[in-house]
């Protein structure tokens, strides 16, 4: 197995991610998005960590494991506030900061 | 070696493919499922480099967890059950434009950075590293940003149900 495999991978599920981030305007998928980018930065961690041998690119992984955790359940109580105030998830009409 | 280059092809194919499918769905339970399926090829990548813990935690987390609370968000919300017309916004030719910009210089850069990294470019197998070792880095010198990620994880608990309790 070559490094650079897994590189090209995670480099196209992170470009994916990027594209879901700017193009969609459904909160709950702005957030599938977010995952998708973090995972092919796990993808990373854990190749670069089997390259070099040892266990730290695996902590790493689990520590990114963790935040994105935190993460979702934050990000789902804002979206989640966001549908109550407006009866929507439509990011586009969460404009309040429009010069 | 044959055979992980095999697992590899497969679990990539199945991973780009869902994860197109992820960003253009017009179905956001599509969306949720699709998600499930990369998250478990991305285990599957743990597993055939040899990472088995973190690929569990993987599938504990990801495919338990975060699956759900995603899924459970688009109950909430109210999402439409099948087809929905209105998830993009006008913004997607640019977007598709930026990401891929974004994955040229990414890839160039990684192609001509690694593609002959360390000798040959390839991954060894060497000394294997089992859980014990992952767990002697985490409570070892990586101790006190574990202790740092409970509280962050205490505090996103928290702020999750201040946030979203109704008063």
């Amino acid at each position: 197995m070559y490094l650079v495999e897994f590189l090209m991978l995670s480099a196209v599920l992170f470009c994916f991610g990027v594209y879901g981030v700017l193009a969609r305007k459904n909160g709950v998928l702005v957030l599938m998005s977010i995952e998708l980018m973090l995972n092919a930065v796990n993808i990373n961690l854990v190749a670069f960590g089997a390259f070099h041998g040892g266990a730290i690119g695996q902590s790493f992984a689990l520590f990114v494991i963790a935040v994105a955790a935190a993460e979702v359940g934050v990000g789902i109580a804002i979206i989640l506030l966001i549908f109550r105030n407006r009866a929507s998830v439509d990011l586009d009409e969460v404009d309040l900061m429009r010069g | 070696m044959i055979a992980q280059q095999i697992a590899f092809g497969i679990l990539a194919a199945t991973m780009v493919l869902a994860s197109w499918r992820l960003v253009t769905t017009k179905n956001v339970v599509h969306a949720g499922l699709l998600l499930a399926v990369v998250l478990a090829g991305v285990a599957g990548i743990f597993v055939l480099l040899a990472a088995e813990y973190v690929a569990v935690v993987q599938v504990l987390v990801y495919i338990g967890a975060v699956v759900v609370i995603l899924l459970f968000g688009t109950m909430l919300t109210r999402a439409r059950i099948g087809e929905d017309v209105g998830l993009d916004n006008d913004q997607r030719w640019l977007a598709a434009i930026v990401s891929l910009f974004l994955l040229g210089v990414i890839g160039t850069i990684l192609w001509q950075g690694f593609r002959h990294a360390g000798g040959d470019g390839k991954i060894h197998p060497g000394a294997l590293v089992r859980a014990s070792d992952v767990s002697d880095t985490l409570f070892g010198p990586y101790g006190i940003p574990f202790e740092v990620a409970s509280v962050l994880l205490l505090a996103a608990l928290v702020g999750a149900v201040a946030i979203a309790r109704r008063d």
